[in-house]
């Protein structure tokens, strides 16, 4: 069974040799994972947020358990961009697959500074630019809640970054993530990743302390499939570019569910920490079960829910 | 050696501590994983299929022993992790990860201070019938539950074990005091302080470690998702000591930088 995709965004396209991404900040740079498989057997992968300066990353407890999923308050720790590509960017094997540089700032201008850099990095072949992540915020209202912020990061990237496949990656955390997706597409983005993890918090009651330093954080792992699913299936038929569904996925099955409500691809995320194989194992997964359920392609399959 | 996931076999799982009573500790024994390579201090991410997508982090486990004929862990019941893995039958499979992070030094010929709290004494097991000369070692052990609820046979085979129950206020201050003439007596010989247990046991060898200037190394037990340095969850802040100066006044993983580190180059 043929797995290959290609993204046609509106100014850029992307060829994946197969619909498994992983999710930023789930995979480290990649190389955590390289003992478990071969990471060149992957769609792609996107490393942890970059940021134009090196952040320090919020203080521990940074990461807590929950029924089927984690909250982090990671805060973006990283070495910076130009850390990134001078020392961890050679050792990637960015000849066969896609690295993907996930990018996050505090301001429109650092946006776009973040992604003429990485413009002219051949070894990058696309930018998701993050408006959604829940554990930093600047000024109180993040990018990704307000429909003209988003827009406005979003073009600022475009523009610094013309010939680089542009994903902007969605926040849940929003009353209506279809208004935003359509936003972001009117902006010139090529694709849309969703979701990003949910706002959520843990306490202990014998203490009377919250589980995180930060208090609150960012909700991931299978208990977030379905909502994952519902704001994919909605994004998808509210725009015309491609969309990637992130959310729980945890099998061959997850991963057929979303393309049924529309993705083109998906990211794993979670999952890469409660199996660091689980990634590699999709590929393989796929195809079989397609052949279980008689389904003779992806294309076929893609946006197929039947809603009556 | 690079760390690999695998399938292994439960052989049996032992509780440790009185019978007849609900038990809290357990050595797990499972088949071995043919690593080529391991160092006492590392440890595996244990995940059984009964976790399901219900609990989804593996739980961290110090690596208790590992022989030709089995890898053993050794963990106490403290949650619903580890309750589903008291739950473990012969024949059962775990998915394990490991080995993992950077374990303790060894110097064979240098006297070697172990200073182990409660589950702490876990490595020390695999340190210590691993060493070979037993005599430069000795050992305080410092513990709440009875002395049978821990993996102190084999220990005990090989050399002097002090240990220390916390049974009353007034022991705590006896097990501060010892540790601080033991980590001083250590100092004065230019031996070597090793150091495995909770944060308020690792903050007090800390302390004594850098007042004496005594080498010492401390395994910590942060919360870990992912065992192999992606997650950055379980991250602790280094000094302007830290060997890597990129690194110094940072935050490293535990997981892959730890869980061993010399006292020095972390902030607790």
């Amino acid at each position: 069974m043929n797995l290959a995709v290609t993204l046609s965004g509106q100014s850029q396209k992307l060829e994946l040799k197969n619909p498994i991404l992983t999710a930023s900040g789930t995979f480290g740079y990649g190389l955590e994972f390289a003992p478990f498989g071969d990471l060149s057997s992957l769609g792609g992968f996107i490393v942890k947020g970059l940021s134009l300066k090196p952040r320090l990353g919020n203080p521990g407890p940074r990461i807590v358990e929950t029924t089927a999923g984690m909250l982090n308050a990671v805060g973006l720790q990283n070495a910076g961009v130009e850390y990134f590509c001078r020392e961890t960017l050679p050792k990637l094997p960015t000849n066969q697959t896609n690295v993907i540089a996930n990018i996050y700032a505090s301001s429109v201008e650092e946006f776009a500074e973040l992604a003429a850099i990485l413009e002219h990095e051949p070894r990058i072949k696309a930018l998701e630019v993050n408006i959604s992540c829940p554990n930093v915020r600047q000024g109180g209202v993040l990018f990704g809640q307000d429909a003209k912020m988003a827009a406005h990061v979003t073009k600022a990237c475009r523009q610094a970054a013309p010939n680089k496949f542009l994903i902007v990656k969605l926040s849940p955390n929003v009353t209506d993530i279809a208004y935003i997706a359509q936003s972001v597409e009117g902006a010139g983005c090529d694709c849309i990743s969703c979701i990003n993890t949910l706002q959520g918090m843990s306490v202990d009651l014998k203490s009377r302390r919250p589980m995180l330093a930060n208090v609150i954080g960012g909700l991931s792992g299978p208990a977030i499939k379905p909502v994952a699913l519902r704001c994919v299936w909605q994004v998808a038929k509210a725009v015309k570019i491609p969309v990637i569904g992130v959310g729980g996925i945890t099998s061959a099955r997850d991963v057929l569910e979303f393309i049924l409500v529309g993705a083109w691809a998906i990211q794993v995320g979670t999952a890469n920490f409660m199996r660091p194989q689980i990634s590699f194992e999709l590929i393989k997964d796929i195809p079989l079960l397609c052949e279980e359920l008689n389904i003779t392609s992806l294309t076929e399959l893609r946006g197929s829910l039947k809603v009556s | 050696m690079t760390p690999k996931s695998l399938q292994l076999k439960v052989l049996d799982l032992v509780p440790f501590g009185q019978t007849g009573t609900k038990h809290y500790f357990f050595a797990l024994r499972l088949e071995n994983p043919n690593w080529e390579e391991w160092q006492p201090g590392q440890f595996v991410m244990l995940r059984p299929a009964s976790f399901g997508l219900e609990i989804p982090w593996g739980r961290p486990l110090g690596i208790c022993h590992l022989t030709h004929q089995h890898l053993i862990c050794f963990f106490q019941v403290l949650g619903r992790g580890t309750e589903r893995l008291a739950q473990l039958k012969t024949g059962d499979y775990v998915q394990v990860v490991g080995p993992l992070g950077q374990g303790f030094v060894m110097e064979e010929a240098t006297p070697t201070l172990l200073l182990a709290g409660g589950m702490g004494i876990v490595p020390f097991v695999g340190y210590v019938n691993r060493h070979s000369q037993p005599w430069n070692l000795s050992m305080l052990f410092g513990h709440r539950a009875p002395i049978d609820c821990y993996p102190v046979d084999s220990i005990n085979e090989r050399i002097t074990l002090d240990s220390l129950q916390e049974t009353v206020p007034g022991d705590l201050d006896n097990l501060i005091f010892s540790l601080q003439e033991r980590i001083h007596d250590c100092a004065e010989q230019h031996g070597l302080v090793l150091a495995c247990g909770p944060l308020p046991f690792l903050k007090t060898v800390q302390r004594f470690a850098l007042q004496f200037q005594a080498r010492t190394q401390l395994s910590l037990e942060n919360r870990m998702a992912c065992g192999v340095g992606a997650c950055l969850g379980c991250v602790t802040k280094t000094t302007p000591n830290w060997q890597d100066q990129k690194l110094a006044n940072n935050y490293v993983q535990v997981c892959t930088h730890g869980p061993v580190f010399w006292a020095e180059q972390i902030i607790l």
